[in-house]
């Protein structure tokens, strides 16, 4: 299923002396089965933009093209569920939103509201438990007795249980330790490869960015500045600064390099392993010299 | 050796109600004008430390002296002026309904005189860069900029000692720069000691000393260098080591040549290039 | 929800923005008896107009203040009929089969709908104008005196002042779990009654366990910055009374002789 933005603007509170303009003439694709990576300063409007993707917030103007459906500016969809089952959405800090008396409970409640039979969505929870790196004892336990961590499992548990198609993430790793962090984002990773799960991902992780999408959206100002492949966009490192943004650590690292040398590496690199692959490979070269 | 400015001996802690330890037997020391990191994964015990570091709790064995106070009931409050405490969530610890009657909090409590409060509150606000957002409302503020405003909150008391619990874990990269490089600029302004708990691999690199906490003990004390030498060790507890550490291993592995472990790019950039290429 | 403009605050410079709360506070209560004292079209119409004089010092745009009067617009309506069709005095003007309207009945709706009008604008006109921190301090000021009978002011203010703080943070909050819930399939706005109170417990439980969890970091942030009570505490923000002040309640007097004056 393909997403497509066109032209769309979206104001806050539209029609009071407390309007605010949060992202204007905003039009992009989104492929089905692609990695998309947005990035921006705190409060260009990423989030406002994802809120349109399951039509939580209509346009003000423009329209949201969701597989057959068309939101547009000014009217009234009725019967949205069908798109929300499609397009599921973590938010940021998603651990607020558990209410059950069991994790087991509150993980079915997205597919019984879109109306999955009990035992199907109670099969679901049993096998996503384990697949967010929760053991199947955990799935009687009140939710509020976890550690955050674990907490933050659960809620995206109970946002996979949906099936959806695409997968919307609002930094979904914030607040969490280092290993938390790697373990979620390989875990959102493997399903988009193995379920060919449209992702978009709102980070501010440059490093998640390079390793993990395929297209890559940097906001500013509730604009879209650029679009491209991460390696392309980090490859220019100044105009990323105008935007308050940094390149990743690696790609830092082989900039500071090649000032230094002189030398130039054969393509900017995305991860540690390519780095250390290209400088030997630039080592080589100036010894067989 | 200079003077400790925190000595912590042998505390044991449980919370009301629970049999395991939340801090085992731990002893350590400050010395004025550091800038210390504390490091350790999710629930080893670092945020109990630091409300015990301002009174929040008691020990339940073991002494704790802070800025020559024995921490007992009757000192409390002195304890509380002089260490400074800046916690995670931005929005939690906003008191005032608008930037400047934040700040003045502090000093309220503490019966400052008027005309002073006045005084220290623009003073913290032009020191942390927020002056121009004296009447501003918190919902307003980035959560950067909050947390500015709540070191402002702190130093307007002129307090010897900063800590922060992981106030810069819920910021996006621009806003903890932010407040990092202003920690940074009050410390050499004036004789501040910071404490910093942080899962923050770069901050904690540029600490003059590390701690690092595991189940609620002290598992290793020591420079940036000498802690990051732990590599496997530390990531088998959960937690990280900075880039260029990283770097270094996997490029010794292609048969490079870096003689020791850099904590910075640069250090490490230059020895790359020294060693390697250019012979 | 956004539209609202009860209990909000804009903040212009006016001549009513720099008014002493507390004489905003002493005028608004002195407003609500002297109200009480219009009985005819004269007095009505004097009130009406004094409202709208005070509107036009406050530098507020009047369509937004009436904009924002419809979530009260059906009390209104409601108080108005169950008048027309209680009181029974003065002419007959209509007579439809079991349904008599009076010309009494008429006025009577009219003069209680507009008194209750003229309330909500005035009282609106002390939000609009006057940051919530101010007037708390205004109240805990004028409440000070009542401190000797052991009524906890200070506390009173304080818990006052957090709630304003926090309003904002919690509807903000409020808007997140309730986006949450939708994407998760939640419907809060179809379906029969039971329905609809069944699906507000997903919404409910989580602002509550969130509001506690502020409130309990809330407190020790505030005892870490050394917050003990009312004892020994002094205030930044000072209250300064001016000859404007003093002439605002004058105004008031004026307006009450009016109409004793006006009034049949
Ligand atoms: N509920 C709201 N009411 C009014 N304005 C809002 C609301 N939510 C966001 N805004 C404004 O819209 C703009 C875009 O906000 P948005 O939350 O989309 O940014 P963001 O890129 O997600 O930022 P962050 O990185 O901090 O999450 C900002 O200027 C913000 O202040
Ligand atoms: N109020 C409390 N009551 C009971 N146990 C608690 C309480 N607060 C913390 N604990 C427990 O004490 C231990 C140490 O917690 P602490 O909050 O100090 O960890 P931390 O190192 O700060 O972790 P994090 O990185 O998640 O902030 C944990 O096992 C935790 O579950
Ligand atoms: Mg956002
Ligand atoms: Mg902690």
């Amino acid at each position: 299923m393909d997403i497509q933005l066109q032209e769309v603007e979206y104001r806050y509170a539209a029609g009071t002396p407390f309007e605010r303009l949060a992202i204007e003439d905003v039009s992009f694709t989104i492929p089905e089965g692609v990695f998309l990576a947005v990035v921006g300063h705190t409060g260009s409007g990423k989030s406002t933009i994802i809120q349109h993707l399951n039509a939580l917030l209509r346009p003000t103007k423009g329209q949201v093209v969701i597989g057959d459906r068309v939101i547009s500016a000014g009217k009234k969809e009725k019967n949205l569920k069908s798109v929300r089952k499609k397009v599921g959405t973590v938010f940021q800090f998603p651990e607020h939103q558990l209410f059950e008396e069991t994790v087991e409970k509150d993980i079915c409640y997205g597919p019984i509201n879109f109306g999955i039979p009990e035992e199907e969505a109670k099969k679901r929870a049993r096998s996503l438990i384990s697949q967010v790196g929760l053991s199947e004892e955990v799935l009687q336990k009140s939710p509020f007795d976890l550690s955050g961590g674990q907490m933050r499992r659960v809620a995206i548990a109970g946002v996979l249980a949906m099936e959806p198609e695409v997968l919307v993430l609002d930094e979904p790793t914030a607040g969490l330790d280092p290993r938390g962090r790697k373990e979620i984002m390989d875990m959102f990773y493997t399903l988009h490869q193995e379920h060919g799960l449209s992702t978009i991902l709102v980070t501010h992780s440059m490093e998640d960015a390079a390793l993990y999408a395929d297209e890559m959206i940097v906001m500013h100002k509730g604009r879209v500045q650029k679009q491209g492949k991460p390696r392309d966009l980090f490859s220019q490192p100044d105009e990323l600064a105008a935007f308050g943004l940094s390149v990743p650590e690696v790609v830092r690292f082989q900039h500071r390099f090649e000032a230094l040398s002189g030398m130039k590496l054969d393509r900017t690199c995305l991860t540690i392993e390519e780095l250390a692959e290209e400088l030997a490979r630039a080592k080589k070269r100036g010894e067989d010299r | 050796m200079k003077e400790n400015i925190i000595s912590i001996n042998h505390v044991h802690f449980r919370y009301p109600g629970q049999t395991v330890y939340a801090l085992k037997d731990v002893s350590l020391n400050v010395a004025k004008g550091e800038w210390l990191a504390i490091v350790g994964h999710n629930g080893s015990g670092k945020s109990t430390l630091a409300k015990m570091l301002n009174g929040l709790h008691y020990p339940e064995e073991g002494q704790v002296t802070i800025c020559n106070f024995p921490l007992k009931d009757e000192f409390v409050w002195d304890i509380r002026r002089r260490l400074g405490m800046v916690f995670q969530n931005p929005d939690n610890q906003f008191v005032g309904t608008t930037v400047q009657d934040d700040v003045a909090f502090g000093l309220e409590n503490n019966g400052i005189p008027h005309e002073v409060m006045v005084e220290r509150v623009k003073a913290s606000l032009q020191r942390v860069g927020m002056l121009d957002f004296l009447n501003q409302e918190p919902h307003h503020l980035s959560g950067g900029q909050k947390q500015r405003v709540a070191i402002a909150g702190v130093i307007a008391l002129q307090p010897d000692i900063i800590l922060l619990d992981e106030a810069t874990s819920m910021l996006d990269p621009r806003g903890r720069e932010e407040v990092l490089r202003t920690v940074r600029q009050l410390k050499e302004e004036q004789d501040l000691t910071v404490i910093s708990i942080t899962h923050d691999l770069e901050e904690a690199s540029r600490a003059d000393r590390i701690i690092v906490l595991n189940k609620g003990s002290v598992y290793r004390e020591g420079t940036p260098e000498e802690i990051f030498q732990l590599n496997e060790e530390l990531i088998k507890l959960g937690l990280d080591v900075p880039f260029p550490v990283k770097l270094s291993e996997i490029l010794r592995l292609q048969d490079f040549e870096i003689a020791s472990n850099y904590l910075s790019e640069e250090e490490l950039v230059r020895e790359l290039w020294t060693s390697n290429f250019k012979k | 929800m956004e539209k609202m403009i009860f209990g909000r605050y804009l903040p212009l410079q006016s001549p009513v923005h720099e008014l002493d709360p507390r004489a905003k506070l002493l005028f608004i209560f002195g407003f609500v008896i002297v109200v009480f004292l219009a009985n005819n079209i004269l007095s009505y119409g004097i009130l009406a107009v004094f409202t709208l004089l005070c509107i036009y010092l406050s530098r507020i745009n009047i369509r937004f203040l009436l904009s924002g009067l419809k979530p009260v617009i059906w009390i209104i309506a409601f108080t108005f009929l169950l008048h027309i069709f209680l009181t029974k005095e003065g002419d007959l003007l209509f007579n439809i089969g079991f349904l008599k309207i009076y010309e009494g009945g008429v006025r009577q709706g009219a003069f209680i709908s507009l008194r209750f009008l003229l309330l909500i604008l005035v009282t609106s006109l002390l939000t609009l104008t006057t940051s919530p921190i101010s007037i708390t301090d205004g109240l805990e000021s004028l409440l000070n005196p009542f401190k000797k009978l052991k009524l906890p002011v200070h506390e009173l203010a304080l818990m006052m002042s957090i709630s304003l703080r926090f309003i904002p943070t919690l509807m903000d909050e409020t808007d997140k779990i309730m986006k949450a819930q939708i994407a998760r399939g939640a419907d809060f706005s179809s379906g029969p009654i039971k329905e609809r109170v069944k699906a507000v417990v997903p919404l409910l439980i989580p602002l509550f366990v969130s509001a506690f969890k502020r409130a309990e970091e809330l407190a020790v942030a505030m005892e870490a910055r050394g917050y003990r009570g009312g004892e020994g505490r002094t205030k930044y923000r000072l209250l300064h009374w001016q000859g404007k002040d003093s002439a605002a309640l004058v105004l008031l007097l004026v307006l009450a002789a009016l109409l004793w004056w006006a009034r049949s």
